[in-house]
């Protein structure tokens, strides 16, 4: 599939976002951390400026931007649409949780609700984007049990990391943030390098056999109907180097999740600023490592309209 | 409403032949001839005469060969719209821009809803729909729903552009969910088979495998002849002659 950009900074940031959003409303509507002004105000902003980032930039995909609000209407049928119900019902709890945690200095009662609405509208709304991708056939290495944990862990693990920065920054940190930070980039590691054993392994039973309904033997394309390149093929028929995706996939272990979880260990014994310093660097590497893995979520995923021109 | 009908009255559908389709395009440009004046109007091409042409078609067809223990053989293969009885192509749809209608199952898009978010074509597993850049919208076969009801055509002519152009007569057009129709029976009858049916599309269109092969022809690729007996008289004389 294309990777286009719009989508792979739409996914990556707005995960980061709601991760944040989740984090930041379960720990400060709880009173887990203190109602500081300056990092509420820093932390909010930045959670919710991914998300309008991210959200801003998927209606870049779109060929007639203006009439997004259409994309409302079909969440009885349509993941995308319940994706967008559910992106912004989320700013209501958010906007709220905002106003008394950070303007009003409070948690608890109220506020506390309305923390944990709105980390329970983020965990909808990266479920919601995970089954958009998990919900199409055609494309085996999406449509896999693997997709929605995916977005879910990845979105906590960058959440967490950029919350963890974010305390260390405000000398507001602590242990267990921080192991929480660690072992969330682990289990994100792990997922994807699972990810990858059972997508090189995958046996997809659709072939250019049963795409063609031509039985036994083999199918080889020997003419396409074209000469020039269409929208199928522009869309759907990008193809990766083999070289080339194992060393993106190097990056991205080193970027978003080696690097990260050195930097977050070292942290547990550093003074402050030092720790902050690693804590930050730790999150800005892991998103940068995050749009890579993105990249090549989409630059890897093989769609079933490529067995008609010949490709695997 | 992207929401799937229970049940439509009517599965309005084509049935290709493989054995006949001669490859001419004949269907591929009277599609586009009709469909760029059509319901779904313009099929944009871009840059039509330059170095890099691109456009919107709604049927293409694909040439390939069909190798097996038998031998090989050339196959053309018209692919478009199969209007799918679960078309993920519409469920997956937003905006409620693409819908399949209850009264003959022929899916289509409302260009005036789409946003072009192209979801719907990551959705479909045959290609079926192809994006209009130049207007920002997706694009797809109608089953030529301004001609089959078009009651200023004649009646003869209230089939599909590609069906009525057909010159092998290699497409058909009917009612698939009616099993006493021709072409039901066409179907029945020749073995029409589903694309893809693993993934659960349970697409209307059928196609017709190429028919078996004959024995009856000469085999042209077998051992040499066995000497036969020598021939008497004068044209074994002259057979003599010559083999000295």
């Amino acid at each position: 599939m294309h990777p286009a950009f719009s989508v792979v900074f739409f996914t990556t940031a707005t995960g980061a976002g709601y991760g944040l959003l989740a984090l930041l409303g379960l720990l400060g509507g709880l009173g887990f951390i203190p109602a500081d002004f300056w990092l509420g105000l820093v932390g909010m902003a930045l959670a919710l400026g991914l998300i309008v980032a991210g959200l801003l930039s998927s209606t870049g995909h779109l060929g007639r931007p203006e009439r997004a609000w259409r994309a409302f209407s079909q969440w009885r049928s349509s993941w995308l649409s319940r994706e967008g119900v559910a992106s912004v019902a989320t700013f209501i709890p958010a906007t709220l949780f905002g106003i008394g945690w950070v303007v009003l200095d409070r948690s608890g009662g109220w506020v506390a609700a309305a923390g944990l609405v709105a980390a329970a509208g983020a965990m909808v709304t990266v479920c919601t984007t995970g089954m958009i991708y998990a919900s199409l056939k055609p494309i085996a290495q999406w449509h896999s049990r693997y997709t929605l944990p995916a977005y879910l862990i990845f979105a906590a693990m960058t959440g967490s990391v950029l919350a963890n920065a974010l305390f260390q920054g405000f000398k507001l940190g602590s242990t267990a943030v921080l192991t929480w930070a660690l072992l969330v980039t682990l289990a994100g590691w792990g997922w994807k390098l699972a990810t990858w054993r059972y997508n090189d392994q995958l046996e997809i039973p659709t072939t250019a056999n049963t795409a063609t309904g031509l039985a036994g033997g083999t199918v080889r394309s020997i003419e396409w109907p074209h000469t020039e390149e269409n929208y199928l093929l522009k869309e759907m028929g990008f193809r990766i180097a083999r070289k080339h995706s194992a060393k993106l996939r190097r990056i991205t272990q080193a970027l978003a999740f080696a690097a990260p979880a050195i930097l977050l260990a070292i942290a547990f014994f550093l003074p402050w600023p030092l720790c902050a310093i690693a804590s930050a660097f730790a999150a800005v590497a892991q998103f940068g490592g995050m749009l890579v893995e993105r990249w090549l979520f989409f630059a890897e995923a093989k769609h079933t309209v490529m067995l008609y021109y010949g490709r695997e | 409403m992207t929401c799937l009908p229970a049940r439509t009255e009517k599965k309005l559908g084509l049935v290709i032949d493989l054995d006949t389709c001669v490859g001419c395009q004949a269907c591929v440009t009277a599609c586009k001839e009709w469909n760029t004046g059509g319901h779904m109007a313009p099929l944009t091409d871009i840059n039509p005469y330059g170095a890099h042409v691109d456009g919107v078609w709604f049927n293409r067809v694909h040439a390939y060969e069909h190798t097996t223990e038998l031998g090989g053989r050339t196959v053309n293969f018209p692919r478009s719209c199969l209007h799918c009885e679960q078309p993920a192509c519409v469920t997956v749809c937003p905006t409620g821009a693409s819908y399949k209608r209850a009264a003959d199952g022929i899916v289509l898009v409302d260009e005036d809803k789409c946003i072009g978010c192209k979801l719907c074509s990551w959705a479909c597993p045959y290609g079926a729909r192809e994006f209009d850049s130049d207007v920002g919208v997706m694009k797809k076969c109608t089953l030529c729903v301004d001609r089959i009801y078009n009651d200023n055509l004649a009646e003869e002519d209230r089939v599909p552009a590609c069906v009525a152009a057909c010159p092998t007569s290699a497409r058909h057009f009917g009612d698939l969910g009616d099993p006493a129709s021709a072409i039901s029976q066409l179907v029945t009858e020749r073995g029409g088979i589903a694309l893809m049916p693993e993934l659960g599309y349970k697409p209307t269109n059928r196609y017709l495998p190429p028919r078996a092969r004959s024995e009856r022809a000469a085999k042209v690729d077998a051992p040499a002849l066995e000497p036969i007996k020598a021939e008497g008289g004068f044209l074994g004389w002259i057979d003599r002659m010559l083999s000295n």
